[in-house]
Parts: structure tokens; sequence; C-alpha cells
């Protein structure tokens, strides 16, 4: 139980950006996801999330072993998957409070949007923030308009906190973060862990590791998975970099072909 | 309101909120009707009917002669696909005038129950007129403005209970020679309401009038008069409704305010005709000193809208604040913009217009901001914002500033947000539908607009917007 993708592979435009991709996320779990720039990360997590503008042209995309590959991304989320993104947009208009009372009137089912069906989500929303070192008034401000970087990524937190999913992706959530949003956002991903939720956690580099323990970790280059271990590959890669690692699994395809 | 909850499920089921809310055009009996050609006879035979007095008989054929003569108003396009000679002009539903709901002919009751207008005016409203096609089918007013001397009143009854009153104003704030169409309802207008608020009288509770259109083909050139005496104020609210028609109505109404001396005039127009109507709105109001002009206007609904409501600040010191609201989703037309003619000094003007396209609308904007030499020290804001929800939609903007005094400051503002795949992306991958996502970013548009309604009608304003943009109803 839990995520799986079965060898994807996925392309944006004219671009394949996934080549015959497998993982697993299970509950109680954390699975890392690193690679270097336009590796295939960030479009691993859109295409899990079901992002129109990329087109899936192999493989499958399972929650709890069905097939979620054909649902648009809002059934995706009501079965339980969230996706905190690394740069969210702004959405000007909407206030942040709006739109929490909007989806967690959705989860309940609610028939109207706009007032809060569980009174208490305001009450909660507050708390959430602050305990986030989120400014109470940033609830009020329209989304994402005019955040700062730690802001929108405190911010993400903060939704996946309410929206209460039961798998989450991070899409490098410790960019451009300062230690204290590093600790709170590793103690939200290990308090998931606890709670017998999933983790896909995409980074770039491993400084989040030192606070988060991985049970997994699958290295993507140029969209294809290079490699997957324990939290010594992720050790391997911060120590070493991509080059070496590229370098390695090039030598050893070399040897095994000669 | 077991009753409500059940009509607000069936409501949900299409988008076509005018449709779901009122149905298909059901046949209504009636005691007069008018169609064809617009000739003198049947100018005079809408008079004769009327029982009107002389001046108002000529007032009419002058307005008709002008009609024949002017030239087709070139911002007027898309009207075409009207038959000018195959309209009913005139069509008086056979009922006499009801002070209570009862009396009304069930069919006509109906529309109006669907509307939820008794329960309203029970609860929130100094008085309430109904028209049904050309006729004021309903009319009452709360007891304490009778008594204040207050007086709100059919526009044909107004006419002759009070004809030096009414001729004072009546389209002398509009004129008929202003363009073709102003003219063809100078010459055919028929229902509307008229409102007289004497000196220093406050009236905190709004009067509405709710119109209807029951039929296709047919020609709505209702006309509402509403005077604030020194000092006074009223709060005027337009409702505008249609079933859905198996042919295209128009509507060629006309509403005149005038603001005397220290009074205000708060008139908001909630517009929902149904898809098949082409809306032509005329409204002016003037500002004596110390005077005030609101307008708020939300339309929605129609074929094609052109809407311009205009206020000349005519007396120092006065001032006024035109917020404009239009929806175009699908292939609809909404051609608007505020106009303000600054002649008394120190007069204030701001306006606020916000256009929403979905699904291939086109928003128009074509406001007008005129400050004559003299007007010392005139100001004016105007701050347009356009939302464009897809590819296919589109917003113009053509503001016209004429500044002839040096001591004036206008200011201009004109903003285009336009949704994008990321954002919708965002939204979605939250839980909601592309339709509940586009509603929200619209509600969160319109939320300083809607602020300034009476909370009742922010709510149904919520609604509808809602509705327009839920295709599957998930929206209650």
């Amino acid at each position: 139980m839990g995520l799986e993708v079965v060898n994807l592979t996925a392309k944006v435009g004219d671009k394949v950006v996934l080549r015959n991709v497998n993982l697993k996320v299970d509950y109680g779990e954390i699975h890392v996801i690193m690679g270097p720039n336009g590796s295939g990360k960030s479009s691993l997590a859109y295409v899990i999330m079901g992002r129109e503008i990329y087109e899936v042209l192999e493989g499958d995309i399972l929650l709890d072993g069905e097939s979620i590959k054909d649902l648009p991304p809002e059934e995706r989320a009501l079965k339980g998957l969230f996706l905190a993104q690394q740069d969210p947009p702004q959405v000007p208009g909407v206030r942040l409070s709006s739109l929490i009372i909007t989806y967690t009137n959705k989860r309940l089912g609610a028939q109207d949007l706009t007032r809060p069906k569980d009174p208490k989500v305001i009450k909660r929303m507050y708390e959430v923030a602050t305990k986030l070192g989120l400014p109470k008034e940033i609830l009020q401000r329209e989304v994402n308009v005019g955040f700062s970087g730690g802001e929108k990524k405190r911010s993400e937190i903060m939704q996946a906190i309410l929206f209460e999913p039961k798998i989450v992706i991070f899409d490098e959530p410790d960019s451009g973060l300062d230690i204290d949003g590093l600790r709170i956002v590793a103690d939200y991903i290990r308090s998931l862990k606890e709670s017998g939720k999933g983790v896909l956690l995409i980074t770039h580099y491993a400084r989040l590791l030192g606070y988060v323990k991985p049970d997994r970790v699958t290295v993507l280059l140029d969209g294809r998975v290079a490699a997957t271990g324990g939290p010594e590959l992720a050790q391997l890669v911060e120590e070493k970099g991509y080059a070496y690692l590229k370098a390695k699994l090039a030598k050893e395809k070399g040897s095994i072909s000669a | 309101m077991g009753d409500m909850a059940e009509l607000k499920k069936e409501l949900l089921k299409d988008v076509d909120l005018a449709e779901q809310l009122l149905g298909r055009e059901r046949p209504i009996r009636t005691e007069v009707e008018i169609r064809g050609k617009i000739t003198r006879s049947m100018v005079e035979e809408i008079s004769r009917i009327k029982k009107e007095p002389d001046w108002m008989r000529r007032l009419r054929l002058r307005s008709l002669e002008l009609f024949y003569k002017l030239p087709w108003p070139k911002w007027l396009t898309g009207i075409e696909v009207l038959d000018l000679d195959e309209m009913v002009y005139y069509a008086k539903p056979e009922t006499e005038r009801a002070a209570s709901w009862d009396e009304l002919p069930k069919e006509i009751r109906e529309y109006y129950e669907r509307l939820g207008l008794p329960e309203l005016e029970a609860r929130f409203l100094a008085g309430l007129v109904g028209v049904f096609d050309s006729e004021t089918v309903y009319a009452r007013i709360k007891k304490y403005l009778e008594e204040k001397g207050v007086i709100v009143l059919p526009m044909e009854e107004a006419v002759q209970k009070y004809p030096d009153l009414v001729k004072r104003y009546f389209m002398r704030i509009f004129p008929p020679s202003d363009h073709k169409f102003a003219a063809l309802h100078g010459a055919l207008w028929s229902g509307g309401t008229f409102i007289y608020v004497p000196p220093g009288v406050k009236i905190r509770e709004p009067i509405e009038s709710f119109f209807l259109i029951g039929r296709s083909g047919e020609g709505q050139f209702e006309h509402s008069l509403i005077i604030a005496d020194e000092g006074a104020y009223v709060e005027w609210i337009e409702g505008c409704s249609a079933p859905r028609l198996s042919r295209f109505s128009f509507h060629d109404g006309m509403v005149e305010a005038y603001a005397h001396r220290n009074a205000t005039v708060k008139i908001i127009t909630v517009q929902n005709w149904s898809k098949d109507v082409i809306n032509l709105n005329n409204k002016r109001a003037i500002a004596e000193e110390g005077a005030r002009v609101d307008w708020v206007e939300g339309s929605i609904g129609s074929k094609l809208t052109y809407v311009y409501p205009s206020t000349v600040l005519r007396g120092d010191n006065s001032a006024t604040r035109s917020a404009v609201v239009t929806i175009a989703k699908g292939p609809y037309l909404k051609d608007s913009g505020s106009k303000v003619i600054h002649v008394g000094r120190n007069t204030r003007s701001q306006i606020i217009n916000k256009t929403i396209s979905a699904d291939g609308g086109i928003n128009v904007y074509r406001g007008i901001v005129r400050v004559v030499r003299g007007a010392r020290n005139a100001t004016a804001n105007v701050e347009c914002e356009s939302l464009i929800l897809d590819d296919k939609s589109k917003a113009h903007t053509y503001p016209h500033n004429q500044v002839d005094e040096p001591t004036a400051s206008v200011n201009h503002e004109a903003t285009t947000g336009r949704l994008t795949e990321e954002q919708l992306f965002y939204l979605t991958s939250r839980g909601l539908t592309e339709d509940e996502a586009k509603s929200l970013i619209v509600l969160g548009f319109l939320e300083d607009v809607l602020r300034e309604l009476p909370f009742e009608y922010a709510t149904v304003l919520t609604k509808v917007v809602q509705l327009e943009f839920s295709e599957y109803g998930a929206f209650g």
C-alpha cells in the first residue's frame, strides 16, 4: 500500500522528462529523491500530482493499488495526495484563509465552499501558522503575493498540515530556508512518518537529511533512476557529488558491457 | 425553507441561473399587446391606453421623430439581430396591479416567489415594485414612508398624480436626443418606478424594483426616476431577470436620478437577464451642491449589455462613486464604463470597473471623465481591472479623459490579470475543480465590491457567481 510509480515515462511539450521510472512510498516511510538540476525531480512531482501539461506515455501511478493516472489533480488530492511546491505561484485576489477554508470544506464534502463547514478550522489555521513561525496576518493576505521565500515554504507546510493528506510530496522544501525553517520542515516530516503517513521528499542537497533519516533514497539522472539505496547513497552524493556518481555509474556500466 | 433548499439543489444542475431560477417562458395572458412596425399610431395607442396628459403624448411623439432621424449609434454593435419591425412593444399582462402577493395571477406570482422577493420584501425592504413585461403588477411601500411624504409609484401613476413634479425631471436628465435608442425609449417607455424623497428625509431601508421579461421577441422600455430633495437619502435597488426565451428580447430601459443639495442617491443594480436578452441601459444622474450619487452595477446575464452609469457633478463639492462589475462568460459581450462630467468646483469622482471574461466572453470598458473649464480642483480616480480566465476570452479598455481645467487631477490605473496554467494547477492540486478554482478567484477579485453591497445582495451575487462557474453544481 501507499504510492507506487511503475515504469513511468512522461513528456512535457516535446521533451521526455521521465524514462521508465519505478519507485514506491510505503506508509510510515520517507523516500528521498535526489538528483541535479534538470534531472526530472520536479517533473516527477508534477506527473504524480497530475499536472495537465505533462503527458504520461507509458507506465502507471498507483495509490493504494489503484491507478490514479487518468484522474485530474483535484481527485488525486481528495484521495490523499498533497504536493508542497518548490515555488508556488501567486494567486492575486484569493486570501490564504479563503483557500484553506475552501479546500477543507471540499475535504469534508461540504456543499457551500465559502463558509467553513467545521468552524474549528479558523482557530486551527491560526494555531498552525503561529507554530510554524508565520505572522497571523499572512492568512489574510493574498496567496503567495509578496511572500518571502521562507514564508512560501512555511505556507506550503501549513497547508499540508491542514489538508491532512496520506502522502505528502515535498519539492525541495529546504531550498532557501534558514536553520529554524529547516527544523520545522524536518519536525513535520518526522511527525508524518510517525503517524504512518508516506513522504516523498525531493531535494537537491542532503542538508535536510541531517535532520531526517530517509528509509529509501533514489537518485535521478536525466529522467532515469540512476541509483537506489538507503541513507548511505545520500551520504555518497553529499560527499562526492553527482558528477562522481555519474562517472562511477558509467564506469560500472562500461565494465559490465566489456 | 425546505422548498428553498430544494430549489437551490435544482439550481445547481445548470449553468444558466436565470433559466434554472425561472424556467422557460410560459404563456402569460395579456390584455393588450402591440407589435410590429414602430409607427406614430403605435405610440399614440400606448399613450391612449395609459390615459396620459397631452405633454407626455407630445414628448413621446417628439422622441419618435428623433428616433427616425438619428443615425444608428456606432458603439451599439450586435443589436442587428433584433428585427425591430417584428417585436412586441407593449404587453400588458391580464391583471390589475396588486398590493399583496395573493392578488397576482399564479403564473406571475410564481416568478417572483422563485426569486424569493416576497421574503426579501418582508425582511429587508422599505418598498417593492414589480414590473412584468410592460406594466407594474405589484407595488407596496411600508406605512412609515407614506407618513413622511415619500412617493413610490409606478411611473404611469406618477405622471397622472404628480404631473408638475414628473415633468420637471422626466427625460431632462437623459434627453431623447442623446442617441437613437434613447429616443426610441422616449417614444415607447412603459413601466418603471417613480421615487420622490422630500427634503431632509432619510430612508435607510432600500426600495427595490424588480423587472421581469416574460416572453420572447419583446421590448421592455421601463423608465425609473429617482429624486432626492435637499438633504434626503435614498437607496434604490434594481433587479432584472427573465426566464429562458425562445427568441431574443430587447431591453432599452432608462434610469434618471436627481440628487438635490446635500442629498444622497445610491443605486444598486443586479442584472441577471437570461442569455437571450439584448440589454441597453441608459443611466444618468445629476448631483447638485454637496450631493452624492453612488452607482453599483453587477451585470451578469444577457447576450449583449451596454451600460454606462453617468453622473453630472453640477454643484460645487458634489461627489460620485461608480462601481461596475461585468461578467462575460461564454459567447457574450459586456460593453460598460462609467461616465462623469465635472462641472462644479471641488467635485470628486471615483470609478471602479471590474470585468471578468471567460469561455470566449468579451468585455469592453469605455468610460469617460470630463472636467469642464471652471471645475476647479476637481479630482477623478479611475481604476479598471480586468480578469481573463482563459485564452479564448478578451478584455479591452478604452478610457477617455477630457480635462479642460488646469487645477483638476485625473488619475487612471488599469490592470489585467490572466489566470495561468500554473495557478490553475496549484488550486486544483488543493482539491478544487477547475470551475471551483475559477469561482474562488472571481470572488476574490470581486471581494471589495461585494463588501459594499447590503448583505442580502452580496449573498445573491456570490451565489450567482458560483453558479456561473459551477458546471457540475459543487457549490450550494
